[in-house]
């Protein structure tokens, strides 16, 4: 039996340890927003915080999970970043097909949290491990900057 | 395709005949009485439902996988309903024939057509509605319709008094539905033409999105099939012994495609369907190399084809040329990794067959599914969820061919998923293809003659559908996919001929973003910018020159290099390129500005593009596809390549099949050109001018003409 927490609540999963996270959250706790795409740390879809740091639940063992704090799509509105960078992607309707919009957004809000004012050279490097089929690269850009807009102007 | 079973192939191909007979005219809407209208509700017909609480929701048959079908639609009849936009909900239809796309004679979302086929249908169904909700007020009021108006989810009397919709909605559903509505005119238009804001956005920010990947049925199990590594290929020999023994794994199931595993979660599927032992027998596929195709289309191209289209004489007026180009032309094929892989939800019970996924042709998943399953069309129930990208893909039927034949062999829903390495490999790829150029000029340096071949496999044939399905004039023996983008060649040409052969090495070709335009533009206009270099002419005011019949072309091609500033001075090292196409009824020209490194990395800084694809409805999503085209084209022209070995697909992943990622993002601007034209498809017509306006400005910006994709600079 792993214990961990998701999005402030506890969580348990009687899975062998080496299990990804990714297939916990979404087979054994029934979390669907957090997405498969690629099950190799290549496209971000199934990106989740773990302690706070962005990680590729795909690849990431569950054991690893054991005790910590995971946050999801699914819980990342309650957080002060994480509703400013959801507003800002509504404000400029980011999404096309959505499916890799979880692991942007998850990605974008890691990057503010340490970064609160990224350079166009910090979002490349933030970003670029998180695919978009639809090509919304611009917008998701142009939406972390007004995201960082709206944090420096505590709105 | 080697699921499908031949019946349903028939099947297939008897339904197709009829979709090929392109638009049906006179689309009747479909009136509620199958759907059953609840006590005070309206459903004036099946697109539409205005409940008391002043609800109105749009019931649409499409598919959204990201190209604003879900806002589109509602838009459509919003505006005719004089709804109040706040309020409008859409819900997904499930699969019924009242909601066949009339472009295709089954319910489908696909070759760009949502918009070119609903503008008056889906206006029509609003218009229906507001006329009735205009006589239940004058009914009310007793009083006369003329002295009655509708507006943003009211009717208003001329004295000023106002019943909403949800008031009128129990007296409106009792009123006869009128045999003719007048359709606004066009200045009068509050909603079309405006970029009203996504309906799906919300639940596309915080995860609540369903998508096929997320369907969770009671009693579901997930299954991960181990299918032939060669295309043909067929399971010799499996044992499944030490399988079963693993934790969660229910069963383990041979199946048209393959060997299912069975679990309780996909993470044990997949864990027992690697460890699985199979032998299989590859058959004549086992030879199959990239070397190998390569080497029979260039040869082929060099031979006589089927001629499809032919004006004048170019033979001979080829050979009695005063100047003369040749050139060969490559495309690879492609796979869509779209980003969800692919997958599908099936429960196959003694009622029929239900299915869940993200689908893009559930009318034709229900007559396909009733042959696989031995039940009838009606008895199997299709519900689309989201669709984490589509790009023809989706229009596949073999991910709910396994799903249904999985279901049925152990008795319960399944849920069939493919890894993203199973997703690259499964065979549905853009057909590879090979096409020789032959050009005349004359004195002038305009354009004589120009002869084209292409070979390729054919996607009709793939599909089972008729060669003239693409729409374009029927050529006999020449499939209309194969060619379109060749024999529409625009440039003022006295002799032209364009021929095809078709050639099948054992390679899965299917429908892909834009089809037969994706590579065939890219010929054409790579080929144009050489007879304009040879001319000694700048490639757009020759281009401008010849297009002097083609206005729409014309239009589109000047708006992007005004927007561009074609001629004006670029940073030392940068090239500029230009190209323009037709597809789907949309004339797109785009200019990329390129640099190439010392060490031949190719980047493109920029593309300006510029659409006409006649009225718009909502022109920020019609910017936005313009720009997903040209990052899905970018994707392939730098990176997109499926090769075979020893008949295997050599490529598993996003380490071996790279895409576009955000540090090699361009700047991207789209132009709309104004236009009271019918409309025009958005979701493909991008793709195409992509590749050839990035092999242009690499050759403004070092002289060297690529032919071939994807791009290798070395
Ligand atoms: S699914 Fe984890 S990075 Fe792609
Ligand atoms: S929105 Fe479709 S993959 Fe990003």
């Amino acid at each position: 039996m792993i214990e961990f927490v998701v999005n402030g609540k506890r969580a348990r999963a009687d899975v062998p340890g080496d299990t990804p996270l990714l297939w916990v959250l979404r087979d054994t706790l029934g979390m669907t927003g957090t997405k498969f795409g690629c099950g190799q740390a290549l496209c971000g879809a199934c990106t989740v915080h773990l302690d706070g740091q962005p990680v590729r639940s795909c690849t990431t063992p569950v054991s690893a999970a054991a005790g910590k704090k995971v946050a999801t799509i699914e819980g990342i509105g309650a957080t002060p970043i994480g509703k400013k960078v959801q507003a800002a992607w509504t404000a400029l309707d980011v999404p096309q097909c959505g499916y890799c919009q979880s692991g942007q957004i998850m990605s974008a809000v890691a990057l503010l949290s340490e970064n609160p004012k990224p350079s166009d050279a910090d979002i490349d490097k933030a970003m670029d491990g998180n695919i978009c089929r639809c090509g919304t690269y611009n917008q998701i850009r142009a939406a972390i900057k007004d995201a960082a807009k709206s944090m420096t102007k505590g709105a | 395709m080697s699921a499908m079973h031949n019946e349903s192939r028939r099947d297939f191909l008897k339904i197709s005949a009829l979709a090929g007979g392109g638009l049906l005219l006179g689309f009747a809407i479909p009136g509620a009485s199958r759907f059953a209208q609840a006590a005070g509700e309206f459903k004036p017909n099946v697109f539409i439902r205005i409940t008391p609480d002043n609800r109105v929701t749009v019931i649409c048959g499409l598919s959204e996988m990201g190209q604003g079908v879900h806002t589109a639609i509602p838009m459509l009849v919003a505006e005719e309903l004089d709804a109040d936009w706040s309020k409008i909900k859409v819900e997904q239809a499930p699969a019924d024939p009242a909601f066949k796309n009339p472009f295709m004679g089954f319910q489908a979302t696909g070759g760009s057509s949502s918009v070119r086929a609903n503008w008056e249908p889906m206006r029509k169904a609003g218009a229906t509605a507001r006329a009735m909700l205009i006589a239940a007020a004058a009914e009310t009021w007793k009083t006369d319709k003329s002295e009655c108006r509708a507006a943003n989810g009211m009717v208003v009397h001329k004295s000023g008094k106002k019943l909403s919709y949800g008031r009128l909605a129990a007296k409106a559903a009792e009123q006869p539905v009128p045999a003719e509505v007048k359709l606004k005119d066009r200045k009068d238009f509050g909603i079309l033409g405006k970029g009203a804001k996504r309906l799906d956005t919300p639940a596309k920010v915080n995860g609540s999105a369903m998508f096929g990947m997320d369907v969770r049925v009671p009693g579901m199990l997930t299954a991960v099939v181990a299918r032939a590594p060669v295309a043909g290929g067929k399971v010799a020999s499996f044992n499944a012994d030490k399988v079963k023994a693993m934790s969660g794994v229910k069963n383990v199931v041979q199946i048209g495609s393959g060997v299912a595993v069975v679990a309780d979660s996909y993470w044990n599927a997949k864990q027992g369907r690697d460890a699985l032992e199979i032998k299989w027998d590859d058959g004549a596929g086992a030879s199959l190399s990239s070397e190998g195709i390569r080497k029979t289309f260039g040869e082929l191209a060099e031979k006589e084809g089927t001629v499809g289209i032919k004006a004048g004489d170019a033979s001979t007026a080829l050979a009695g040329a005063a100047k003369k180009l040749e050139a060969v032309y490559e495309a690879p094929y492609l796979a869509h990794a779209c980003m969800e892989p692919m997958n599908c939800t099936a429960s196959v019970t003694a009622n029929g067959v239900e299915i869940w996924g993200s689908v893009q042709a559930p009318g034709l998943l229900q007559i396909i599914l009733s042959q696989v399953a031995g039940v009838k069309p009606e008895q199997v129930k299709v519900a689309t969820t989201m669709l984490g990208g589509g790009f023809g893909r989706r229009f596949g039927l073999d991910f709910a061919i396994d799903a249904v034949l999985t279901s049925k062999a152990v008795g319960a829903p399944v849920h069939v998923v493919f890894p993203r390495e199973d997703d690259i490999k499964a065979h549905h790829y853009r057909p590879a293809s090979v096409a020789k150029f032959q050009g005349a000029l004359d004195a002038a340096g305009n354009p004589a003659a120009a002869r084209i071949h292409a070979v390729c496999s054919s996607i009709s044939d793939a599909a089972h559908m008729p060669y003239e399905a693409n729409g374009l004039p029927p050529m006999k023996g020449v499939d209309g996919f194969s060619v379109e983008g060749l024999t529409e060649w625009p440039y003022a040409t006295p002799n032209l001929q364009v021929e095809w052969t078709k050639n099948e090495p054992p390679v899965g070709v299917w429908f892909w973003r834009s089809v037969g335009h994706s590579q065939n533009i890219f010929f054409v206009e790579g080929f144009v910018d050489e007879m304009a270099v040879a001319a000694g002419k700048d490639p757009y005011e020759y281009r401008r020159a010849l297009l002097g019949k083609n206005p729409r072309y014309k239009g589109a091609l000047e708006l992007a290099a005004n927007k561009a500033g074609w001629g004006k001075p670029l940073p030392a090292g940068r090239g500029r390129g230009i190209a323009v196409g037709l597809s789907f009824g949309s004339f797109v020209a785009e200019v990329a500005e390129v640099s190439v490194a010392k060490d031949g990395k190719l980047r493109v800084h920029r593309v300006v593009c510029a659409v006409d694809c006649g009225s718009t409805v909502n022109p920020e999503i019609v910017k936005r596809q313009m720009e997903s085209a040209i990052v899905f084209g970018l994707s392939a022209a730098l990176y997109g390549e499926i090769t075979f070995k020893d008949g295997k697909v050599e490529q598993s992943n996003f380490n071996d099949y790279p895409v576009l990622r955000m540090s090699e993002m361009p700047k991207v601007e789209v132009h709309i050109v104004p236009s009271m034209e019918a409309p025009g498809g958005v979701g493909e017509p991008g793709l195409p001018p992509l590749a050839p306006a990035v092999v242009n400005a690499v050759f403004a910006a070092t002289g060297k003409r690529l032919r071939k994709l994807p791009l290798r600079m070395v």
